[in-house]
């Protein structure tokens, strides 16, 4: 046998990812020489469409980007817009689109947990599978899926693209007795997401160590979800309106989606990097169940991706508990006169920090959208780790090992492809 | 049975949601795995697009070269073929482009489009193949996915089910939003599936399952009128999550023609007032498969 072999390994459909993505490995005499890590979604060009539509009509727009994140879509889109408006929005419609955008963690992330992620790490190839052996921990994972979608519902009437969110606040408070409901089972399932933080830092990962910038939101007080500033590890520490002079993206030929850089760095976004920039922010039982764990933050093991998802469950419905003790149905939107300018919005989405712009014109249609993904942002560090960690992992194992561990390495960042897809032109105009 | 139906999700260009009906079914989608053989389905991990199926779900639109191929071979290898949700029975949003300047479009969003695979056009799925029956819906809900795995499991005809939205906001005793707060409700001209969310909650329909059976859109739009709502936004709620069903995008496409001379700085694209960039109505197959769409074809002969 030649010691030198060559092996090609491509990956045309990636399973267990949101969207359609791609991965080819080219190894060369014991070395990477060719890696792409694709993303081949087709254009859906929300950007151009939403141009020339009412401010009122985007919410219900931008959902459709993404099943599973719509309410991040929403909220993003809201705060930006509401901006032009000189709203002030109550303390009721804030604390009740938190309670929201709970529902779409706890959702986002068991479904990525149990039905994407975990049968990597048990040699699955998929989650009704591994319910054979697990079942268990796959109910569970269920259990506390189905919980997310009804806080999702409670106030959007339907978890995937709810209706229920609108310019303003809401179409309507929910009822006082369906949240009583809610709740108890908000409180009932506490012990399940003690369990899933445990659980997912007992499972065997490998322990791949990198470099890599987080970025997240940072606020003053609570842990990051609806509001705050775009904070690094390395310094950054800017309002969302300024987004635009730190990061950059640019087109590469193989991918639909952009690449986007911090000060020409590629950086992560996502639950790890929130909880790298903001474990201090957990509240108390959160903190202790994730210090029994025994593993410290912030990490650089990648891979501790999954252990900051169930830490983020764990979180989520602490604070839907918080949020919706004492509920009473107050006035569910308000209402103001649009000023032509541009209104930002940032939310941390499951997967990420998720940025819009708009330009708004006299009569509140938008002139102009710009909307950045989490996965996008993650692009370049997606493919920058694949080069590592398959390295890391030994180029001479076989090419099943090999083609696998690289699919683990991509889902473990749980790209939102049918997300990524869409970006405008980056001009650069230097003088 | 002793050999189980064999199941397959497909995806082409969408958000995935309609997907969502599977994997937020909880516990019965355990079930549909041991109702069913499924044999693709590259979200939930089982990657094998030509196997051959007696069921094939599609989710998305065709809007790339590599999808109109995809579909063809999807359709020799399947028995009962059923696109699922906006995207895959109308287009969905992306569909806007197909009356739009979609080229231009490409070049503002792209550096470089010609790197890219695209159609100008995003269509419906039964405008590139035959289709057995189509579920409607921006998303399509699980209810409507596991009634038709049901129904071919039992062998019997899965339910078409396109009456308006009214008539299940009626029977549910739901106070019409549109009469007591003259909120622009589509209701009257879109089809049922979702369990009347929006009414529900207080506010307008937007249409998101796409046109009911024998609706009058002009007429409609007519109504919007007379409640002072200008031609141009009358037409906006006609364009919008199914476009590019025949109904909403002839009912569209007439009160878009409504509006008068557009100021020059109006975002959105002038060759709207023409559209000849051959929507998807042109390409419909007269295939015997087709019969869902059919019925939205008869829908357009009834406007006034």
């Amino acid at each position: 046998m030649n010691e030198r072999r060559e092996i090609k390994i491509n990956v045309p459909v990636l399973a267990r990812v949101e969207g359609e993505g791609a991965l080819d490995l080219h190894i060369r005499d014991g070395r990477i020489e060719h890696l792409k890590f694709s993303i081949g979604e087709p254009p859906r060009l929300f950007e151009k469409f939403l141009e020339g539509r009412d401010a009122f009509e985007v919410p219900d727009m931008v959902a459709r980007i993404c099943g599973i994140c719509p309410v991040a879509y929403q909220m993003s889109a809201v705060q930006a817009l509401e901006s032009l408006f000189g709203w002030r929005s109550t303390p009721w419609i804030e604390a009740m689109r938190r309670a929201m955008y709970c529902g779409e963690w706890i959702q986002s992330h068991s479904l990525h947990i149990h039905l994407l992620a975990a049968p990597d790490f048990f040699g699955y190839s998929s989650a009704p599978e591994m319910a054979r052996d697990y079942p268990d921990e796959v109910r569970r994972g269920l259990r506390l899926q189905s919980l997310g979608n009804e806080l999702i519902r409670l106030f959007g009437a339907r978890s995937v693209h709810p209706v229920g969110a609108r310019l303003g606040g809401f179409h309507s408070a929910p009822p006082k007795d369906r949240v009583i409901r809610l709740l108890d089972r908000l409180r009932a399932a506490l012990p399940d997401a003690e369990n899933l933080v445990a659980w997912t830092a007992s499972v065997d990962v490998p322990q791949d160590q990198q470099d890599f910038v987080s970025v997240a939101l940072r606020h003053p007080s609570e842990y990051p979800l609806y509001s705050g500033r775009i904070v690094s590890d390395t310094g950054l520490d800017i309002p969302v309106d300024r987004y635009e002079d730190h990061f950059r993206e640019h087109q590469e030929a193989h991918s639909t989606a952009l690449y986007s850089l911090l000060d020409g760095r590629s950086y992560l976004v996502g639950p790890l990097a929130r909880l790298n920039l903001n474990w201090d922010r957990l509240p108390e039982p959160v903190r202790s169940t994730l210090a029994k764990t025994g593993i410290p933050f912030p990490s650089r093991n990648m891979f501790h991706s999954m252990l900051a998802r169930a830490v983020e469950i764990h979180f989520a419905i602490v604070e839907a508990i918080r949020l919706l003790e004492n509920y009473e149905p107050d006035i569910p939107f308000v209402s103001g006169e649009c000023r032509a300018r541009s209104g930002f919005g940032c939310t941390e989405a499951p997967r990420g920090l998720l940025w819009h712009r708009y330009d708004v014109g006299e009569s509140g249609k938008i002139l102009k959208a710009r909307i950045v993904p989490p996965t996008s942002q993650n692009q370049a560090r997606i493919a920058e780790d694949l080069h590592r960690s398959i390295e890391a992992f030994g180029l001479d194992r076989a090419d099943d090992e090999l083609r696998l561990h690289g699919e683990k390495v991509i889902r473990n960042y749980d790209p939102c492809i049918s997300c990524a897809t869409h970006f405008l032109k980056l001009k650069v105009i230097r003088e | 049975m002793d050999r189980k139906l064999r199941v397959a999700v497909h995806k082409f260009s969408s958000c995935d949601g309609c997907q969502l009906a599977f994997l937020n079914a909880g516990e019965k989608l355990v079930e549909l795995f041991e109702l069913a053989d499924v044999v693709h389905f590259a979200e939930a991990g089982i990657v094998d697009p030509d196997a051959p199926a007696e069921l094939a779900f599609i989710e998305g639109s065709i809007s790339t070269h590599e999808e109109q191929e995809r579909i063809r071979r999807i359709r020799e290898n399947t028995r009962f073929l059923v696109p699922i949700g906006a995207c895959a029975t109308s287009g969905c949003l992306q569909a806007l482009r197909n009356q739009a300047d979609a080229a231009r479009w490409f070049a503002d969003v792209y550096s470089d489009p010609s790197k890219i695979d695209h159609l100008d056009t995003a269509t419906p799925i039964a405008a590139n193949v035959p289709v057995d029956l189509e579920l409607w819906g921006c998303p399509v809900n699980t209810r409507q996915v596991m009634a038709t795995v049901s129904s071919l499991l039992l062998g019997a005809p899965p339910r078409d089910d396109n009456e308006k939205i009214c008539m299940e906001c009626k029977r549910k005793n739901i106070v019409c939003v549109m009469v007591t707060q003259g909120q622009h409700c589509m209701g009257p001209v879109t089809r049922t599936g979702c369990g009347v969310l929006c009414p529900g909650i207080g506010r307008d329909c937007y249409g998101c399952y796409g046109p009911a059976e024998n609706i009058n859109g002009d007429a409609w739009g007519r109504w919007f009128e007379q409640k002072g709502m200008p031609a141009e936004r009358i037409a906006r709620r006609f364009r919008y999550i199914n476009s590019e069903a025949e109904a909403f995008r002839e009912a569209g496409k007439h009160w878009r023609d409504r509006t008068g001379p557009k100021p020059a700085n109006d975002a959105s694209d002038p060759s709207d007032l023409s559209p000849s960039s051959g929507p998807s109505g042109h390409l419909l197959p007269k295939g015997e498969g087709n019969k869902a769409r059919s019925s939205t074809a008869n829908s357009s002969n009834e406007k006034s």
